[in-house]
């Protein structure tokens, strides 16, 4: 015991606790808006209303109008659906690819794994923006190239995880009967390895759609994401940066959505990660 | 030791060769025709010949990747059809204001970290460890563009302290071409910053775990002189690390943030050339902000190396 951890860790497992519960109330609030926004928002979201443009938060409008006159409330909504489904499809694409490719490593070592984690590190030297910034270069904005690029940039996330968690499963006795009674790498991974870490998958899965929601605001605040008439929270602020002194509410809304969003999923995540691993609990 | 290094050398140029490469296929293989790409698919075609020509797409890409890679090594980066200038030049002078930009926001960075970070290590458990948990919390989840405008509103629009963007240019003198970087600084460096209070905190608290902090206690030194002269030494090798891997979104941050605040810096000459499609500018930019990521990697790896000696025996390091 060192003098540092004589302070009781009860109260901040407390605060874990809140965290996790919190956390999982935001992420679901959003999940439930997003759901509800593909039958039904407020007014519609594209309707443009220009007589009732840059309107003050009102009972009509509970998060005032645009500049052009469409309601915020609906409209964020609505890229609260989109935002998901760009963030849900990102991390489909990096738990896909990633995880074979961590499994591979953790099952074969040697070179295998060595070429693997390389270009696994290599793909990092392109951040998320580099990689869309160079596909929109070519193919234009859009939402597909925004999923596929921040995608992209997910996989050796995945793949590293992967790889480390699994690399521990191959240790224990269980794997060890396993290849003794003669089956192969890629039964054992199914049947043994990947049950064993889906749990540490879900963790990060977590933590990568709060960076993928980030993300795609980026990009869409560029304007390299998300493409008019389709609302999305970053294209919103992009909007509402040059009406900064007329009207502050668009500016405050969407930031908002974003902040809270990503605030959540992330207590989720480290609530979740607390949760499976007991030995971090105390840690951190 | 020589030999470790030599394989890292070694491991770089494979790396650097390899994002080239990417780079190359990415820009001028895979889209078929970088002249309809750069002309638009309505181009004469006459001077998409002609294009076709300069470019030299008449060439196998083989040819035209080692032609591009010698040219780089002469420092001919090609030319920017849009701005006419040599793109070697306009990359320097666009250099002038992200790289000081991008420093000044990772001196920020550390500068509020790692004393927040030592202090949750401090209060560990206490009301204060938890605030600066929830603090930071907050930063990670807040895009800094959104931060930024934010800044803007407080002290641009409202106290009128600061400008709201743009860059003078450092001939108008260094308290203003600095003071144009103070709130795009402050932007990119909240989310960092409470990433790495987070790793200096649960870096402190391992370290303090160690026996030769005990023995420091042991000596008669106070908390304090154990926690700042004993423990931080060391806790400071992780955060060196965190600080390298987060230079790769500082860059991805500077091309945000550069935007919001009319910085003209490489970001912003990034995010034009894409507007005019400028292939062989975003071509070399997507390049050296590559390069750079990739460098950067490498001098924590060697940082990593000079600060723990129990490394330099040639373990293999698991990063």
């Amino acid at each position: 015991m060192s003098w540092l951890e004589a302070a009781p860790p009860r109260a901040r497992r407390r605060v874990r606790w809140g965290a996790l519960a919190i956390g999982g109330l935001i992420a679901a609030a959003f999940i439930l808006v997003a759901a509800v926004a593909l039958v039904w928002t407020p007014h519609s979201w594209q309707a443009l209303a220009i007589d009732q443009r840059l309107m003050p938060p009102s009972w009509e409008h509970p998060f005032g109008t645009d500049h052009f006159g469409r309601d915020v409330l609906s409209m964020i909504m609505k890229a609260t659906h989109n935002s998901i489904v760009v963030a849900f499809v990102a991390v489909a694409i990096g738990l896909g690819a990633g995880v074979p490719v961590g499994a591979l490593a953790a099952a074969r070592r040697g070179w295998v794994d060595e070429a693997l984690m390389r270009a696994s590190d290599f793909v990092f030297a392109f951040p998320a923006l580099l990689s869309a910034v160079m596909i929109t270069a070519l193919y234009g904005p859009g939402a597909v190239n925004s999923i596929i690029a921040i995608g992209i940039f997910s996989v050796p996330v995945f793949a590293r995880v992967t790889r480390g968690a699994a690399l521990g499963v191959w240790q224990s006795e269980f794997v060890m009967a396993a290849r003794l009674a003669g089956r192969g790498a890629v039964a054992i991974t199914v049947a043994h390895i990947l049950p064993n870490i889906a749990s540490v998958l879900i963790v990060q899965a977590t933590i990568q759609f709060a960076l993928a929601i980030l993300a795609e605001a980026g990009l869409s605040y560029l304007g390299l994401g998300t493409t008019p008439p389709d609302p999305s929270w970053g294209r919103m602020l992009n909007e509402a940066q040059t009406m900064i002194y007329l009207a502050p509410h668009l500016v405050v809304i969407p930031g908002l959505a974003i902040a809270l969003s990503v605030l959540g999923l992330n207590l989720l995540g480290d609530g979740l990660r607390d949760l499976i691993d007991p030995r971090l609990r105390g840690l951190d | 030791m020589t030999l470790l290094l030599a394989r890292r050398m070694l491991g770089l140029a494979v790396t650097l060769a390899a994002a080239s490469v990417i780079v190359f296929i990415v820009m001028e293989v895979l889209p078929g025709d970088p002249a309809v790409v750069i002309l638009g698919v309505g181009a004469e075609p006459e001077s998409l010949a002609a294009l076709r020509g300069e470019l030299g797409l008449d060439r196998p890409p083989v040819e035209r990747y080692l032609a591009w890679i010698a040219g780089l090594a002469r420092g001919d980066f090609g030319h920017s059809h849009t701005y006419a200038v040599p793109v070697l030049e306009l990359i320097s002078e666009r250099m002038a204001v992200t790289f000081p930009l991008a420093l000044i926001a990772m001196a920020l960075t550390a500068a509020i970290a790692i004393p927040m970070g030592v202090l949750a290590a401090r209060l560990r458990g206490g009301a204060g460890d938890v605030a600066i948990s929830l603090i930071a919390q907050l930063g990670v989840a807040v895009p800094n563009f959104w931060f930024a405008m934010l800044l803007v509103i407080v002290f641009a629009v409202s106290l009128g302290w600061l400008p709201a963007g743009g860059f003078p240019g450092w001939d108008a003198g260094i308290g203003p071409a600095l003071g144009a970087f103070v709130l795009p600084a402050l932007a990119l460096a909240l989310p960092q910053a409470a990433i790495l209070t987070r790793v200096t905190r649960s870096s402190m608290l391992d370290t303090v775990a160690e026996d030769y902090v005990r023995t420091a206690r042991a000596k008669g030194l106070t908390r304090n002189a154990a926690l700042w002269r004993h423990a931080l030494e060391n806790a400071l090798i992780p955060v060196v690390t965190i600080m390298g891997l987060q230079f790769s979104f500082l860059i991805s941050g500077t091309i945000v943030i550069e935007n919001v605040f009319h910085l003209p810096g490489l970001g912003r000459l990034l995010f034009q050339a894409i507007a005019q499609r400028d292939l062989i500018v975003v071509k070399e930019l997507v390049l050296l902000l590559a390069i750079s990521v990739v460098v950067v990697n490498f001098l924590v790896d060697l940082a990593y190396l000079a600060l723990d000696p129990r490394l330099r025996r040639g373990h293999h390091v698991m990063a």
